[in-house]
This record gives C-alpha cells, structure tokens and sequence, in this order.
C-alpha cells in the first residue's frame, strides 16, 4: 500500500467534495449520491428552506438578545445552516443526536422548543430539555467528549438488538457533531477506535467550519479531516456543507449504512463560520474581509433560494407565509427569553445526586437558614447589602 | 470534482505593527497586563522560553493575556496548539526534556482535565522517578475561578485537586504586582507549577514595579513560597488567596468600621504551604478564618484549618473555620453569586469565630 503526501494546504483544500448544489443554485448530478436525494421533491426542499430561514432567524434574535445583556453568550451558527439542516433531515425520530454547542439547525429540525437552547447561555440553566424527548443530547462544553459518549450509546444501540433488523421503524443510528477542532482532541481519536472496532452505528459529523476560535484548521491537521478516518478502519466523506442537497444525501446513506449494520461513517461538512466563534471572540483579529466574502458568496440558504426560484418551487405565498412566520417566531424568541426568570438559589442543591447526600442536605439546610437571617418580621430582605 | 478554483487563503492577514518598547518605572496596570508583561520579559530574557495554548498567537489569547507576543517573538515562540490539553502539556513535558522551558496556557479552568492524566502522572512525578536526574520546568497556567457570569465549565475551582499531588507546586497571584513577578519566578522554577490566575480579577489595576529584579537564576530558590500578610490586624486572622484576598479586604474594611480588626493573609502558595507565615498571624489574632471559591469539602482551607488547629492549637480562641463554595457543581450563572463567598458569608464567620 502507498502512502500519498498530502498538498500542504491539505485542510483547505475543497476537492473531492460531493456537491449536489452549486453555488450559484444549479442541481448538478453525481453517480453515487444522486439516489440518496432521489426522494427531496418540491416540498422537501421547501421545508428545508424553511427550516434553514427560521434557524437563521434563531441565530440572529439570540445574538441580538446576548448584545441587549439578556443572554451571557451565545455561539452562531449563522452560515453553517444546510449541514445542519440537511443531516438533520436524514434522521429518523428514533435516532440519537448528540450536538456540539452550535448544532441549533438540526436542534430545529429535531422539534425542540428553541428558546430552551437559549437557559444554557442565559444562565438560568446548565441544558434545559429532557434529551429523550426529541433524541437530542445536552450540549457538550469539553470539546469532543461527546463524540465518545455516542458511540458509547451506539454501542449500546447495537446491544439492544436495533440495528440491521431491516424494519425502518426500528432500525437506530447515532450521530455526534463536532467541529475541525474537536478532530484534536484524543477523545476524538478515541471514538474514531470504539466506533471502528465495534462497527457502532455511529455518524461522526464534523463540521469544519475552518475554525476553532482563531485558529485555522490548518493548526489541527495537515491532511482534510475526512483523510484520517480510512486509517481507523472507518469510511469517510468530505461534502460541500453549504449544500443541503448534497448535506443531506451523504448524512443519509451513513446513517443507512449505521442501521442496516454497516458500522461508522465519518463526514466532514466543509463550511464556513460566517460570525465569530461567540459573541465574545474578535474575528477581525484573525481573518480578512476579503475571505468573508468569499464564503458570503456560497450562503447556503441562498442557494437552495435561488433553486427553487429558477424551478418555480417558491412561490410567493410561500415566502410571504414564511417572512410572516419568521417575525412571530422572533417574537415568541424574545418575549420568552425575556420571561425566564432567576433561579432560586436553593436550586443548585438539587440533583446533584440521585439519592439524598448528607452533606449537601446539611449545606442547603445552612443555606436556607442563613438567608433566612437576612429577612425582618415583615419578609423584606435586612442586610446583606454587601454582596 | 472540484467545486471552485477559488481556494479560501485562511491565513494572508496583514502583518502586525512593531511591539512597544518594554515599559518601565511603576505603572498601574490591569493584572492581565502585568502578567503579559511578565510574560513578554520572560520571553525576552531566555530564547528557551516559549509559550503554547490554544488561541494564544494571533488572538492573544481569550483573555488578551498573550497579546502582542506573538507579534514580537513569532509563532517558534509563541505557539497556536492544536485543541488538545493532553496534546499542550504531554508535548510541554517532552520540550522540558529537552531543555525548554514551556509555558502552558490552558484556555479556562474547565478544560485542563483532558491534561489532568499527564499533569498527575507525569509531568508532577519525573523528577522523583528519574531521581532527580529529570527536570520538568514547566509552567501551567489557568484562569480560574467565578463571578464573570460565564456558562458551564467556565468558572472551577480545581486547586486542591492539584494540591493534592506531590511534586507540583501551585500558586496564585492576587494582584497585578504579584502577578508581574510570580509569572517570572514560576517560569524560572526548576519544578512544574500550576499558575493559577483569577480571572475575575484580570481587570483590577494595581501598580506595578516593572523595573523589579529579575529572579533568580533557574535552578536557584525562587520567593514562590511564602505567604504575606496584606493587611494588619488583631482579632481575626482570614487566609485567603487569589480570587478571595479582594473580599478578605473587604470584608476588613467593612468590620473596621464596627470596631474588628482583621488581618487578611494572602496565601500566594497553595502548596508548598507557608504554615509558619499563617501560624505567626493566628499565634497574634487567636482566630482564624479560611475562605476561597472552591468547595469547601476536602478543599485547601480543610488542610490550613488542620496545620493550624495542630500548631496554634493553645492559641486559638476558637476553632478555625472555613468559607467556600458548597458541594454542588458549579451553578449557573445567575446564581453564582449566592454560591461565591462574599463578603456577607465571610463576615458571618468572622462574627462566628468572635462570638466563641
Ligand atoms: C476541552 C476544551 N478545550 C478548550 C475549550 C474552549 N473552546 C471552546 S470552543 C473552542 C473551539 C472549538 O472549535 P471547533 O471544534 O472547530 O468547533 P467550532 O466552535 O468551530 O464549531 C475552544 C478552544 C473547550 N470548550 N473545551
């Protein structure tokens, strides 16, 4: 077996990615990926349209919301909409989805609440959705360490006896989204080994946006992530991740190769960040306008827009329905951030074990008691001024 | 196929202007600046020198902490790591082997357990393996600790889980001042040290000397060992250090007012333990109060309310009592501040230890 050297701008380069939808919005075949977006009709590719406007729209109310002082932080996903958008619509319900921190897309699609993503970076909650509602993990702040946690649950998936049945209803896959960063770290690595030596039913979905804060993927890798993959014994991908077609056709035949019993798959979304890393990261500290628009010129919802004008599948009632829908769910986004609320201090006491802990019982009932020293006969808050 | 022709240049960035001269004289200056000029001398001073984190080039760093270093001394010096902690203190600890001096920056206390496996069972034990034929000077550097309203795994308190290893020594500054110097001694350090900085405190001003010696040579002792006491008094003695000396003094000045007068110890060291400094305080005041942000079970202020209790023990008026965070994960964000010691909680204990 031959080795090749890679180019030395291995990471960037944009060869070998499965396009289904150029930028300019034209379908273009593709002998092996075309079957897997056989079944994306008219109104298919309409809610997905939909799905990216309103996870955009997400984007935008909860970054303004964090500039207003009414969230902490928030991380955009503002350019990186098709990939999520598209994977997430090669699930199905009985999948398992464990996100990175910026995976709001295919948290859309999934049917959670949105504003519950935002408990997390307001401060009012450390994830605030039941993960089994919707299969749709926590989100996870140590970078990569969920990768392992999915192909744990694949695992476990496999044990359960609900891969490879041949029942569409039954038959389970688990995909973990991560970012070029993550591909770092030895937890990734890691999983990349569990998954392969188990065959677990597992998408490792890496979406290289081309940065991991102020670093370029280059910093990470020599070689275009997918690259690695082969070497862990795991087929990989590199799909145009401004693409949703093409995002979605290649999520789809890794997903059914996860099912049927086929074992891993590992994609890498090439894609662009087009915000900062979060709203606290200066990216003028670290890249050029010039690349900006470069990538502002490959905005994936603009050419799924463009498609399905030029074959008259955007009617404009239904860009008119969605605008309307579009400013209600902003609406709804602001009012409900705005009515969290503030946590009862005596919250952070709970959970933290299943069963009653001494200590922790001894310290909320000091806590309560300490408090309660702080209010007069008459319920007002005393001192306790100094805080 | 290939999609474009068009390739996205990542890295064409402008170069960046030519750095300031170093400055002089004593300046008033944020504690992220002080340590970035400590930094910046520590760099100057030894070509072995060299810093590695993620996000420290370019960027500076999360914090700015390493801005402009990059610029001066280039990216042989000031190294953009991959995202891996395990990755920055494993690769730190063969650099070290090798006659380096690497400065490690983890981004946020949160994310140096992904390193917690080497800094324990490798980078804290060569020395005593190697019988002492294996030196690892390495420097770890963490913002630490809460109050910035930042989201999970932000805001941790881990340094008695350091502490706790023999053959790592773990300090932390409380001041800008400190911070110019115990950056340089650490560096200088022939033992890995654990550089715990309170990122609450990255913005408070203080003034600093920068004309300061420069420490000693490396292989020689370094001051990074004792404790000071900040601030006279005596009725109470409270210990605090990095992020908790602020409200130690001001919880002294709040109970000067009512007639109490504290002595704050600022620890600097975690460990080594300057006992003797804390012990000579408590033999004066006869009280003793220990505070500081981590929970309180197994936590540094157990160990001092012990070697205190063992050495002051027919000096003490009362037992010696802690001040912490309780024995929960670190909560979210808008309740920090109920979890976080402040001033009220710590002089609840302080009119605990008098009412004795
Ligand atoms: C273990 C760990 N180290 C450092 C960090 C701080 N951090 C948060 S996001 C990030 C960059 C992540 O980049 P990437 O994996 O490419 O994902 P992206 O944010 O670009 O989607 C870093 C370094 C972290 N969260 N976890």
């Amino acid at each position: 077996m031959s080795t090749t050297v890679p180019a030395a701008d291995g990471p960037l380069t944009d060869d070998g990615l499965v396009q289904l939808l150029t930028p300019t919005g034209e379908r273009v075949g593709h002998p092996e990926y075309d079957r897997w977006a056989a079944d994306l009709d008219g109104d298919r590719l309409r809610a997905m349209y939909r799905d990216m406007v309103l996870t955009r729209r997400f984007d935008n109310e909860a970054t303004s919301l964090q500039r207003q002082g009414e969230l902490g932080l928030w991380a955009q996903s503002l350019g990186q909409e098709a990939a999520a958008v598209g994977s997430g619509h090669a699930l199905r319900p009985q999948d398992h989805v464990f996100p990175s921190y910026r995976e709001h897309g295919v948290a859309h699609v999934r049917g959670l609440e949105m504003t519950d993503l935002l408990r997390l970076f307001r401060g009012v909650d450390h994830g605030g959705w039941d993960p089994a509602d919707h299969g749709f993990h926590l989100f996870t702040l140590v970078i990569g360490s969920h990768t392992l946690h999915a192909t744990g649950y694949a695992m476990g998936v496999q044990r359960d006896g609900l891969v490879g049945t041949g029942d569409p209803a039954r038959d389970t896959a688990v995909v973990a989204y991560f970012g070029d960063g993550a591909t770092a770290q030895g937890d990734v690595s890691e999983a990349l080994v569990f998954a392969s030596v188990n065959q677990a039913p597992v998408v490792l979905f890496c979406q290289n946006n081309q940065f991991a804060i102020s670093e370029p993927t280059t910093r990470q890798a020599r070689v275009p992530l997918a690259a690695r993959a082969p070497g862990f014994g795991i087929p990989s991908v590199r799909v145009d991740g401004n693409d949703v077609v093409a995002s979605y056709a290649v999520t789809r035949q890794a997903l059914e190769r996860a099912r049927s019993g086929g074992g891993p798959t590992f994609i890498e979304a090439y894609t662009y960040r087009m915000g900062a890393h979060t709203t606290s990261d200066d990216p003028t500290r670290y890249r050029t306008s010039e690349q900006e628009e470069y990538w502002r010129r490959r905005d994936p919802i603009e050419r799924l827009r463009v498609h399905l004008e030029r074959t008259g599948e955007l009617p404009e009632v239904f860009q008119a329905q969605l605008a309307a829908e579009s400013d209600a769910f902003g609406e709804h986004i602001r009012t409900t951030v705005r009515a969290m609320g503030h946590p009862s201090p005596h919250t952070m006491f709970d959970h933290v074990y299943a069963t009653p802990n001494a200590v922790v019982d001894a310290e909320r009932a000091w806590f309560t008691q300490y408090e309660q020293s702080f209010v007069d006969h008459d319920g007002r808050r005393t001192a306790g001024g100094h805080r | 196929m290939s999609v474009t022709s068009e390739r996205a240049r990542l890295t064409d960035l402008p170069p960046a202007p030519a750095p300031p001269p170093f400055p002089t004289g004593t300046q008033r200056l944020p504690m992220a600046k002080a340590l970035n000029l400590g930094l910046r001398r520590a760099l100057a001073n030894d070509p072995r020198t060299l810093l590695m984190g993620e996000d420290i080039g370019r960027l500076g760093g999360v914090f700015r902490v390493t801005d402009g270093l990059f610029a001066e001394f280039g990216d042989d010096r000031v190294v953009d790591t991959p995202l891996a902690e395990s990755g920055i203190v494993g690769t730190a600890i063969g650099l070290a082997l090798r006659g380096y001096r690497p400065v490690c920056e983890i981004q946020f206390d949160g994310f140096v357990f992904p390193a917690f496996d080497q800094i324990t069972t490798q980078l804290s034990r060569m020395h005593y393996r190697s019988q002492g034929r294996l030196r690892l000077p390495v420097v770890i550097r963490i913002p630490y600790g809460g109050g910035i309203g930042a989201i999970e795994h932000h805001s941790e308190s881990p340094e008695a889980l350091f502490a706790h290893t023999p053959g790592l020594r773990v300090v932390s500054p409380s001041t800008a001042s400190d911070a110019f110097t115990m950056i340089q001694q650490a560096i200088a350090s022939p033992d890995p040290v654990i550089f715990l900085e309170p990122k609450g405190r990255y913005w408070e001003k203080g003034d600093v000397d920068l004309d300061a010696p420069l420490p000693a040579p490396h292989g020689s002792p370094t001051d990074l060992d004792h404790a000071r006491v900040v601030r006279p008094g005596t009725d109470v003695t409270v210990v605090a250090y990095g992020p908790t000396v602020a409200t130690a003094l001001k919880a002294a000045e709040a109970a000067a007012a009512d007639g109490t007068s504290i002595e704050v110890v600022d620890l600097r060291t975690i460990s080594p333990l300057d006992t003797a400094t804390v012990a000579a305080s408590v033999r004066r005041t006869g009280r003793c109060v220990v505070v500081h942000e981590a929970p309180v079970l197994y936590g540094t202020g157990g160990e001092v309310a012990a070697r205190i209790t063992e050495e002051c023990f027919y000096h003490l008026q009362a037992p010696v009592l802690r001040v912490g965070g309780f024995h929960t994960p670190y909560p979210v964000a808008k309740i920090e501040h109920d979890y976080l010691p402040g001033l009220d909680r710590l002089l609840d204990a302080v009119d605990r230890t008098l009412a004795f």
